[in-house]
């Protein structure tokens, strides 16, 4: 008796095959193949300047790969060819498809104005006008992300670090995406507010069935919400494979490095 | 009837690439077919690989060289050959695992990580939470404790918790690494209850038990780890 493959009657959302992002002489990332498929999150974990954000960049559309593709499938089921999108295209799918969650949610959010337009902003730009459907999205999800509903008027600028990134994920998350792109989403916040805002994407992940690449040097937040890992080293992929595999029984010397390097509590 | 696990001449070592590449081998020529119904207590003293043999089972270590054969629904697949998705899919609704220790999650309550699994096969909340409830009253955890996160709870309400937990979903293969090891008599006779209930069901049980009383009380036959060792 043979195996017989699981689950592979269903198509991945996600194909990369051979990207690689170089700055002139500098290469980001080298080379790069890997497949994501509905409902999978997939962590990218390695140190600074070790090619993360490069890729996430070059994934998200943001900036062109050197050389490589990427293949996503859109909602009416064809494979397309990111880069061979319009510009036009791209930015469509960039605002409704998609949602990138940056590290500094100064730089996805608007601080200037309210945390309501916030979110309401993303729906307008795919057609939303009805003033009071708009109103009621942003309440809606103001209280998914925990924020109280009577915080709808005033201006992220005056939200506590853990607020403005929980906003800025309500506003990415209001026009339904089917991938996220987080880049260290927790960074930069204290360890409570951190815990937080994991059990809070936990949670919005797995009740929206979303795919999610999320790079993050936090080996603890990696095992808490990625299904799989990829970790980068000198802009290439030095390993991959299921994320407590990867994280218990580690193959590269660089995986081992970085997993025994992990201080105990 | 094809066995439900089936385990032909598998290896496992571990190589310290930041130790001056020592490698340790672990585990060398296992070989153990498991039927439904069966509980196969591993046996050899410690540092005999027998902690390893069951993470390899559950694909929390890479099989390094030999089949593990897993009985899926009605096809059956190589764990040494499978690919993350599958193994993913494996834990959902074929393999379950009780480890020693519980991993705690910040702020999710006892009642939500035992019901979790259940959810994870579409159980719907409520009907979810109610057997976890009844999961955790068999198991003895108090009531109060239910809704609080369990990083403060003492080790054996942490460990009867990753019991009601490995016991929501009734899965063909269950491994346990030493469910009772810090329990009293009668959370061990609870638990012991349970490990009769799923092998009645035909739930194939590979464990360790150190407690030989509860081994004796369990197990159908001994898989004596020191030979594996000796080999290795």
């Amino acid at each position: 008796m043979s195996a017989l493959p699981l689950l592979d009657d269903e198509p991945p959302l996600l194909v990369v095959d051979g990207l690689t992002v170089a700055y002139g002489t500098r290469v980001g990332c080298r080379d790069v193949s890997f497949e994501l498929w509905p409902g999978e999150v997939l962590g990218i974990v390695g140190e600074s300047g070790s090619g993360k954000t490069s890729l996430l960049n070059a994934l998200s559309a943001k900036i062109e790969p050197t050389a490589g593709r990427i293949h996503y499938r859109l909602r009416d089921g064809t494979m397309a060819d990111l880069f061979g999108l319009s510009e036009a295209a791209r930015r469509q799918l960039l605002r409704t498809d998609w949602g990138v969650v940056h590290q500094n949610p100064r730089d996805g959010l608007r601080l200037t104005v309210s945390a309501g337009a916030n979110v309401g902003e993303r729906l307008m730009a795919i057609g939303a006008r009805h003033y009071g459907e708009i109103r009621g999205a942003a309440l809606d999800w103001l209280g998914k992300v925990e924020i109280d509903r009577d915080r709808i008027d005033d201006r992220p600028s005056s939200f506590s670090g853990g607020m403005q990134q929980r906003l800025q994920i309500a506003r990415n998350l209001v026009t339904n995406p089917r991938l996220v792109f987080m880049d260290e989403p927790t960074g930069g916040l204290d360890v409570s507010v951190q815990a937080r805002l994991l059990d809070l994407i936990r949670g919005l992940v797995a009740d929206l069935g979303l795919s999610a690449i999320i790079v993050t040097h936090d080996l603890a937040v990696a095992r808490l919400l990625a299904h799989r890992l990829m970790v980068m080293r000198g802009g290439e992929v030095v390993e991959s494979g299921l994320t407590d595999q990867v994280l218990d029984d580690p193959q590269h010397p660089y995986t081992q490095l970085l997993v025994s390097s992990i201080l105990q509590v | 009837m094809a066995p439900v696990l089936d385990i032909r001449g598998l290896a496992k070592s571990f190589t310290l690439h930041n130790q001056g590449g020592v490698t340790l081998p672990v585990l060398a020529a296992v070989d153990l077919t498991v039927g439904a119904g069966e509980c196969v207590a591993l046996h050899g003293r410690s540092g005999t690989g027998k902690s390893t043999l069951l993470r390899t089972l559950y694909g929390n270590y890479r099989v390094q060289s030999g089949e593990l054969w897993v009985r899926h629904g009605a096809t059956r697949i190589d764990l040494a050959q499978a690919r993350p998705r599958q193994i993913i899919e494996l834990r959902r609704s074929t393999i379950g695992y009780v480890s020693q220790f519980l991993r705690v999650i910040p702020r999710v309550a006892a009642l939500d990580i035992v019901a979790e699994p259940m959810r994870a096969r579409g159980v719907a909340v409520e009907a979810a939470r109610a057997r976890a409830a009844a999961l955790l009253t068999r198991l003895n955890v108090p009531e109060r404790l239910w809704h609080l996160a369990p990083a403060t709870f003492s080790g054996g309400e942490q460990q009867r918790i990753n019991i009601a937990r490995g016991f929501a979903v009734a899965y063909p293969i269950l491994l346990l690494d030493e469910p009772t090891a810090s329990l009293d008599g009668d959370n061990r006779a609870a638990v012991i209850g349970l490990i009769d209930e799923v092998l009645a069901r035909g739930t194939a049980i590979v464990g360790i038990f150190h407690d030989g009383e509860v081994r004796d009380r369990v197990a159908s036959r001994l898989y004596d780890m020191t030979e594996a060792k000796a080999a290795a």
